[in-house]
C-alpha cells in the first residue's frame, strides 16, 4: 500500500510539472527576437564560455560530506535499538562515533575545512 | 481525538461493498483520491505561506504588504498565480535544453515525495514506512539534483555559481540535520513517523529529552532552514551578486515551480521539526493532569499540526528578515567548525544518558 502512495505521489509531481507547462505552452504569448535567447548577463552580451571551471574548494566539501554521510547511514540502525543494548552497544557505537570525530579533527587539522 | 482512518476506510467500504467494485478499480480510484488531496493541499499551503511570508515581511519593514487585490490583499498571490502562468516562457541559445526541461521535475518531486510521508493528523497520513526518517532524509535530497542541473544547463555564469554554492551549502547541512534528527529516533526508539508521533503522547520530546532534544530541536531548525537557501543563508540566489542564483534563466511558469517548491519546502522543514520534537499532531499532555489532557484532547489534531509548524515558519521568517547574508566560508564554517563537533557530542551524551 504504502509503495502505491509513493508512485502516485511520484505521478502527482510530474502531473503538476507537465500539466502547469501544457498550460503555459497554450496560454502564453510567443515572439520571436534575437537577442532574446541570450543568456542573461545585466543586457550586456556574455564574453567567452559559460560553463567555466570553478574553485577546487566545493569539490573538497563533497568529498567530505560523502564521508560523513555514509557514517550517518550505519548509525540510523544502532539509534533505533539504542534503548535495548546496553552498556556494550554504547562503547561499541562510542569507539565509532569517536573515530567519526577524529575524522573530523583529521580534516580539521589538515585545513580542508578553511576557506583558501 | 477523531481519528481520520473513518473517512478514508468509509470511502474503502463504499466502494468496494457498496458499489461492488473490483480490488484494481478500488485502488485505482483511491489512489486518485490521494493524489488529488495531495496536489490540493500542496498548492494551497504554498499559496498560504507565500501569502504569509509577504505579509510578515511588510510588517517587519513597517510597511503594509500587498493590500490592494481582495481584502487585505488575500488574492494577491491568485492574482500572481494566474500572472505567472501567462508568460511568456524563453527558450535560452546554446543551453542544454534536455536538463534544462528535467530540473523542474527534480525539485518538485523532491519536494512533493517528502510531502506525503508527513502526519498531517491522527490517520492524516499517505506515505507511512517503517523506515520513515530515512526516507524523509533520501527524498528532500533530491531537490539538490534539480538546482544543480539547473545551474548547469542554464548557459549562465550566474546560474552556474549560484548551483555549484548551493549544492556545497545543502550537502554540508543534510549532515547536521540528519545527526539531529538522529537524537529523536534514540528516544523514540523507532523510525516509523506515525510511531514517532504516538512515542510523544505522554509529553513532547523537546520537554521529555531536556537539553539533548532541545539542542538537536534547534540544529535542526538551522540546518533545515540553511537547507532551503532562504535567509541569511540565501547566497545561492543573492540578488545583488547573482541576480537569482541557479533560477536565473528560468521564466513564466518554470521559475514558479522553483518559487512554489521554495515556499513548500520551508513548510516540510518546520513540519518535520515538529514531528520529531514538538510531538507532531499530538496534543499538548502533561503526566498527571488528567482534566487538562482530557480537554486538550478535544482540539482537532491537525489544528495542533498545522499550529506548531506556524510557530516554527514564523521562526524561520523572522530569521530572514532580521540577519544579513552570510558569505560562503563563515557558512561554511558555521556548518564543519560549529554544529557538527556539537550535533556529535550531543548524540553521544543522549545515548550515554539513555542507557544510563
Amino acid at each position: 500500500m504504502n509503495e502505491g502512495f509513493l508512485l502516485t505521489a511520484l505521478a502527482t509531481a510530474v502531473v503538476l510539472v507537465v500539466a502547469g507547462s501544457v498550460i503555459a505552452l497554450i496560454v502564453a504569448p510567443r515572439t520571436k527576437n534575437e537577442q532574446k535567447g541570450e543568456p542573461y548577463e545585466c543586457g550586456v552580451l556574455t564574453r567567452g564560455g559559460t560553463w567555466m571551471p570553478f574553485r577546487v574548494g566545493y569539490y573538497l566539501f563533497a568529498i567530505l560530506f560523502l564521508m560523513f554521510d555514509v557514517e550517518t547511514i550505519y548509525l540510523f540502525p544502532w539509534a533505533v535499538v539504542m534503548k535495548g543494548m546496553g552498556m556494550q552497544g554504547l562503547i561499541v557505537v562510542g569507539l565509532f562515533i569517536v573515530i567519526l570525530a577524529l575524522g573530523l579533527a583529521y580534516a580539521w587539522k589538515k585545513g580542508a575545512l578553511e576557506w583558501k | 481525538m477523531f481519528d481520520f482512518s473513518v473517512i478514508t476506510c468509509w470511502i474503502d467500504n463504499l466502494l468496494r461493498v457498496e458499489w461492488g467494485l473490483p480490488d484494481f478499480w478500488t485502488l485505482a480510484i483511491e489512489f486518485v483520491l490521494v493524489g488529488v488531496a495531495l496536489l490540493t493541499a500542496y498548492a494551497l499551503i504554498a499559496l498560504v505561506l507565500i501569502y504569509a511570508e509577504r505579509k510578515i515581511c511588510g510588517f517587519f519593514q513597517c510597511r503594509i504588504g500587498p493590500n490592494r487585490v481582495g481584502k487585505w490583499g488575500l488574492l494577491q498571490v491568485v492574482a500572481d498565480m494566474i500572472k505567472i502562468l501567462t508568460k511568456e516562457i524563453i527558450p535560452i541559445k546554446r543551453s542544454d535544453k534536455f536538463l534544462f526541461l528535467m530540473a523542474p521535475f527534480f525539485v518538485i518531486i523532491g519536494s512533493i515525495l517528502t510531502f506525503a510521508a508527513l502526519p498531517f493528523g491522527l490517520g492524516l497520513q499517505a506515505i507511512d514506512f517503517n523506515i520513515g526518517v530515512v526516507y524523509i532524509l533520501a527524498v528532500s535530497s533530491l531537490g539538490v539534483i534539480g538546482i544543480l542541473l539547473a545551474g548547469w544547463s542554464s548557459n549562465n555564469k550566474y546560474s552556474l555559481i549560484g548551483a555549484i554554492r548551493s549544492g556545497a551549502q545543502l550537502v554540508s547541512y543534510e549532515l547536521s540535520a540528519g545527526l539531529s534528527l538522529m537524537v529523536a529516533v534514540v528516544l523514540a526508539g523507532t523510525m516509523q513517523l506515525s510511531e514517532i508521533v504516538e512515542a510523544q503522547s505522554d509529553l513532547w520530546f523537546i520537554f521529555k529529552g531536556g537539553i539533548f532534544a532541545f539542542v538537536a530541536f534547534v540544529i535542526y531548525l538551522i540546518a533545515g532552514h540553511a537547507e532551503t537557501n532562504r535567509g541569511p543563508f540565501d547566497l545561492a540566489e543573492a540578488e545583488s551578486e547573482l541576480t537569482a542564483g541557479y533560477h536565473t534563466e528560468y521564466s513564466g511558469i518554470t521559475f514558479g515551480f522553483y518559487y512554489v517548491a521554495e515556499y513548500t519546502n520551508l513548510f516540510i522543514v518546520a513540519a518535520i521539526a515538529t514531528t520529531m520534537f514538538l510531538g507532531g499532531w499530538m496534543p499538548l499532555h502533561i503526566p498527571g493532569f488528567d482534566a487538562f489532557n482530557a480537554v486538550m484532547d478535544y482540539i482537532p489534531t491537525p489544528i495542533w499540526f498545522f499550529g506548531k509548524c506556524a510557530f516554527c515558519i514564523f521562526m524561520a521568517l523572522w530569521v530572514r528578515w532580521s540577519y544579513p547574508r552570510l558569505r560562503i566560508d563563515q557558512l561554511l564554517k558555521l556548518e564543519w567548525k560549529v554544529l557538527m563537533p556539537i550535533t556529535l557530542v550531543n548524540l553521544a551524551a543522549v545515548a550515554v544518558a539513555v542507557t544510563m
